[in-house]
């Protein structure tokens, strides 16, 4: 009985997210072809063909603005504020904004299928354009395509967009996640200052994931002597990362953000274990890297491979939480891409069932990947500050 | 793989974590980590104690144990003396009443002698009373007559011979 219960919640469930998620494709098509309707003239109404990877693309990528859900073809979004800072100073404005800006004058033949978002916002006598969801000046990019914008080295190009320190939508699921944690964790440090008998509650649940970063992360890898001091960091890291992990398997708003699947996120944070392992890194340390034991003549080889050394172990915590997250994205959202390139609703059970097992493993991931950032961060930490050797 | 913004990213993420690991570590993780160690600290030194305690009750135990049988010998060798003692009671009083017996056996024959031969002694006082008696009697009547003493008189000078 229980059983079956079982599987009929987890078959609606599944139903429900591959009609959600249809839907939202739906629409998302339906709104290509209203803007493809107000330019092209010659009016050629054939559908538009199917492109997962942009598909994909658009969905891990971050935003400007937090797309709720699609209703009778207008995209109902949470405007997030926009905070630019150009060559004339600081510029803001809701990324509402771009919806109501007018649509740059094109041939039709030349649009793409996110055309839609390239829409102008004029502030301060300058042009702001967004093109593929991020923000250049509008006639900088004007003889661009937009695919050319969408390499890495046109990402960093501050003459064609200016520094762009907007809230997106990653940034505010990021405030939420901190929220979430800091009423969980606030409330349990609250009851450890009433209740000194043995945790109660919310504590309880909380006290066996803090003794578990403390004795099979820290202890074994920084020592008994020395791993209090990092205790904090390695706990904020650890929940920090799960609980934006789990927040991006959740497929509906306020949720549904790929932060820890984004390189600049992951970025800081494998930075910050950077910087806390060079901060904290005693003579060993140092000493092993600009004076590897090794007979004199080596060290020409032996420095600069020490000191690219430093460099790729926070590299690979960086990439390792990325790829781990984004590819659970990416195969969730394949799943359900197949819907659409197979062109029937039938294949939705097929996908649904296996976005429920990628979803059950991708919760293991989020898990094991805040794990595997937090031992290693404590890894490095205990290289650095270890005494002999 | 397109980035959007990310210096932005790095930007809130940097603010937000650095600020949110400030506050955590003051609101949850310090009395979190203090209260869990605090309460490591007392369960540990329970522990340490309870087994403190049952070394000490075993110590205890072994001492009664000890204690005890030191008592059982005690009361063994107590029990083995007096049975001893009483064996040479009976003993003894056994040899006292025998020799106390015999002496008495010894005196009474003693008296019982001296009564013989105090009895003996007079009756041979008595027999010999009776007996003069008799012979005063008996001469009386032998002399009671002329003739008769002249009889005695003569037997008796027949008998005396004059040397």
């Amino acid at each position: 009985m229980i059983i079956a219960k079982k599987s009929i919640k987890t078959f609606i469930l599944s139903m429900l997210l591959s009609v959600s998620l249809v839907g939202s494709l739906f629409a998302q098509g339906h709104h290509g072809e209203e803007s493809s309707h107000g330019h092209d003239q010659s009016s050629h109404h054939e559908e538009e063909a199917f492109n997962p990877s942009e598909f994909i693309n658009d969905h891990i990528a971050d935003a400007h603005e937090f797309h709720i859900a699609d209703w009778g073809g207008h995209a109902i979004s949470l405007p997030l504020p926009v905070i630019l800072w150009t060559e004339k100073g600081l510029v803001t404005f809701m990324s509402s904004e771009f919806g109501h800006g007018a649509y740059r004058d094109k041939k039709a033949s030349e649009f793409t299928r996110t055309d839609h978002h390239r829409k102008i916002v004029e502030k301060n006598g300058m042009k702001f354009e967004l093109v593929n969801g991020n923000i250049y000046y509008a006639d900088k990019v004007a003889e661009i395509h937009p695919e050319e914008l969408k390499d890495l080295a046109s990402a960093f190009d501050f003459n064609v967009r200016p520094l762009n320190f907007s809230l997106t939508k990653n940034a505010f699921s990021m405030i939420l996640s901190v929220i979430f944690l800091y009423l969980i964790f606030a409330k349990v440090g609250r009851s450890y200052k009433k209740n000194k008998m043995a945790p109660k509650g919310i504590a309880g649940l909380m006290e066996p994931l803090v003794i578990f970063v403390r004795d099979d992360i820290a202890i074994p890898n920084i020592g008994a002597k020395k791993y209090a001091k990092f205790m904090p960091y390695l706990l904020t890291i650890f929940f920090f990362i799960w609980i934006n992990n789990l927040i991006g398997l959740i497929p509906f708003f306020p949720f549904s953000s790929n932060l820890t699947g984004n390189l600049a996120f992951t970025f800081t944070l494998a930075f910050i274990t950077f910087l806390i392992t060079s901060f904290n890194g005693n003579k060993n340390y140092w000493g092993h890297i600009f004076a590897p034991p090794v007979p004199w003549p080596l060290w020409i080889l032996m420095i600069p491979v020490e000191i690219i050394g430093m460099f790729t172990k926070p590299f690979a915590l960086m990439i390792r939480l990325f790829a781990n997250i984004a590819a659970g994205h990416i195969i969730i959202l394949s799943l359900v891409a197949l819907i659409f390139i197979f062109k029937t609703v039938f294949i939705a059970p097929v996908s649904g069932a296996f976005v429920i097992f990628m979803s059950f493993l991708e919760l293991l991931v989020a898990a094991l990947q805040a794990y595997v950032f937090t031992l290693l961060s404590a890894l490095f930490i205990g290289q650095a500050v270890d005494d002999h050797h | 793989m397109n980035l959007i913004a990310p210096e932005s990213l790095v930007f809130w993420t940097t603010i937000i974590f650095v600020v949110f690991f400030f506050i955590l570590k003051k609101v949850a993780w310090k009395p979190i980590l203090t209260a869990v160690k605090n309460r490591e600290d007392s369960i540990n030194n329970a522990l340490a104690a309870a087994e403190e305690a049952r070394k000490e009750m075993a110590n205890l135990k072994a001492d009664n144990e000890r204690i005890l049988n030191e008592a059982r010998a005690e009361r063994d060798a107590m029990l083995k003396e007096a049975r001893e003692m009483k064996d040479n009671m009976i003993n003894e009083a056994k040899e006292q009443a025998q020799t106390e017996a015999s002496k008495l056996i010894e005196q009474a024959q003693v008296a019982i002698q001296n009564e013989k031969n105090a009895a003996i002694a007079d009756l041979k006082g008595q027999v010999a009373e009776i007996s003069l008696e008799i012979a005063e009697k008996v001469v009386k009547s032998e002399l009671s007559d002329d003739k008769k003493q002249l009889e005695l008189v003569n037997s008796l000078v027949k008998d005396v011979t004059l040397n």
